[in-house]
């Protein structure tokens, strides 16, 4: 068994810094584009018709039933086809979009049917609007509720940015089959990017719930007003 | 240049046979594996319990692709080169092991704890205790979520592509780049996937309709 050597890897360490940067810039656009997204799709399938309902289910089925990888593909590939042309790092950005806007707007959906039809008709009786009593009274405390499994999601998406190496994108896992190919020390390069994903994973998971703090920090009191309700 | 005709979707289709493979293989011995570590993640030993959750926690927080490298280079690291074929069951075998070892723990622990009080009460051992009271109530509740998961790992037997294992994907990436057909090659490796993972969400989904009449609360 040959000895590690990780000085080769130290010396492309700016290299995969810029990689860091990379999947950090692609997983924060993805989450807050994706978020923006799955509230889009939720707002239509609450607020307007049954036929929008369908084909919002039907996106929703279709990029929850079919690969992350394909779908990047599909985009990389096909779009500068009908005319769009875009780099790596768009169609990239793109695809995880599309893909975590999916997965959330199904994750919100589940928050939003969780709140009970009594708030509804309470927020209207105090002459709130359709839009005014989807934001404070559905979406929000819909939020609230599904934070954590939101919150996984994401992460999820972070580490799934990795496949958009596939398409030649320089995010931190392109950036480790580069440096490999022009090191041959394939281990030692994949132990330090793979160190650095989990440090990236278990950031990200402190962030979001830390955010969750903040951005609800009357969840507890709400879980407890639930809590004695349903006892009732 | 080729046209995309029947020989191509063929091609794709008995491509679509190895990611089946793949997922059996994977789902048996990272099944295997994962149950094993739910028990050792419940365990009265607070070494085996660490162990076992610094595990899951770890491959849970990395992507399966580093799994993949890891396993595909570490293991040639060492002398033993493998077939590409087997560095995709093993890596994705981690994966599933961490994933369904999360899930099942879950399960296990959803079974109320005064069954775990009967049972000892009634003088059985743990392993009796696991095989008689608990694991029979567990099943239940871990029937959905690990029915949804196997969609999860069939979408993520595409990234072993990346070791030149050919499975769906692959097929489609290598078709599209002898018939610039995008739009075609990968709607029909699209669909494929679909046809797989769509009954099986839909499965999951009515397992939990299904298990949760049973219980009441």
């Amino acid at each position: 068994m040959s000895r590690f050597k990780f000085e080769a890897v130290w010396a492309e360490f700016d290299t995969i810094l810029a990689g860091v940067g990379l999947t950090i810039a692609l997983s924060i656009g993805a989450i807050v584009l994706g978020s923006v997204l799955a509230v889009a799709l939720v707002a239509v399938r609450t607020l307007l018709g049954r036929w929008a309902g369908h084909l919002v289910d039907a996106y929703v089925e279709l990029m929850r039933n079919t690969p992350f990888l394909v779908q990047l593909f599909m985009i990389f590939f096909g779009l500068p086809l009908i005319g769009v042309k875009m780099t790596g790092e768009w169609a990239a950005l793109l695809a995880m979009t599309l893909n975590l806007g999916a997965y959330a707007s199904e994750i919100i959906r589940a928050g939003v049917d969780s709140i009970h039809k009594s708030q509804l008709e309470a927020g209207e009786s105090l002459a709130l609007t359709r839009w005014q009593v989807f934001r404070y009274v559905i979406l929000k405390p819909a939020f609230a509720r599904v934070w954590p499994a939101l919150s996984s999601q994401f992460v999820l998406m972070m580490l799934a940015s990795s496949i958009c190496s596939f398409i030649a994108v320089r995010e931190l896992s392109g950036v480790a089959s580069i440096i490999e190919q022009n090191t041959f020390r394939s281990f030692e390069v994949y132990i330090v990017v793979t160190v650095l994903y989990l440090a990236l994973a278990l950031t990200l998971k402190a962030s979001l719930l830390w955010l969750g703090g903040r951005l609800f920090p009357n969840t507890s009191g709400l879980a407890r007003i639930e809590a004695k309700g349903s006892a009732v | 240049m080729a046209t995309f005709g029947w020989p191509e979707f063929f091609f794709i289709l008995r491509s679509a046979g190895w990611t089946l493979l793949l997922t059996a293989l994977a789902f048996v011995i990272g099944g295997a594996f994962g149950a094993a570590l739910a028990i050792l993640r419940l365990s009265e030993n607070r070494i085996l319990r660490g162990f076992a959750s610094g595990y899951i926690l770890v491959i849970q927080s990395i992507p399966v692709l580093m799994v993949l490298f890891m396993s595909y280079y570490g293991l040639s690291l060492f002398g033993i080169e493998l077939p590409a074929f087997f560095a995709a069951s093993l890596s994705l075998s981690i994966y599933v092991s961490a994933y369904l070892a999360e899930i099942w723990r879950g399960s296990i622990e959803s079974v109320p704890f005064q069954q775990w009080e009967a049972s000892s009460s009634l003088a059985l051992t743990r392993a009796q205790q696991y095989r008689y009271v608990i694991l029979p109530q567990a099943l239940r509740i871990a029937l959905p979520p690990t029915v949804g998961f196997l969609v999860q790992l069939v979408k993520n037997t595409s990234i072993v592509s990346v070791v030149g294992f050919v499975e769906l994907s692959r097929a489609g990436a290598l078709v599209n780049q002898a018939t610039f057909l995008p739009f075609q090659v990968f709607s029909v490796v699209a669909l494929i996937y679909f046809l797989i993972c769509f009954p099986l969400s839909r499965l999951s989904r009515h397992l939990e309709k299904v298990m949760h009449a049973g219980r009441r609360h």
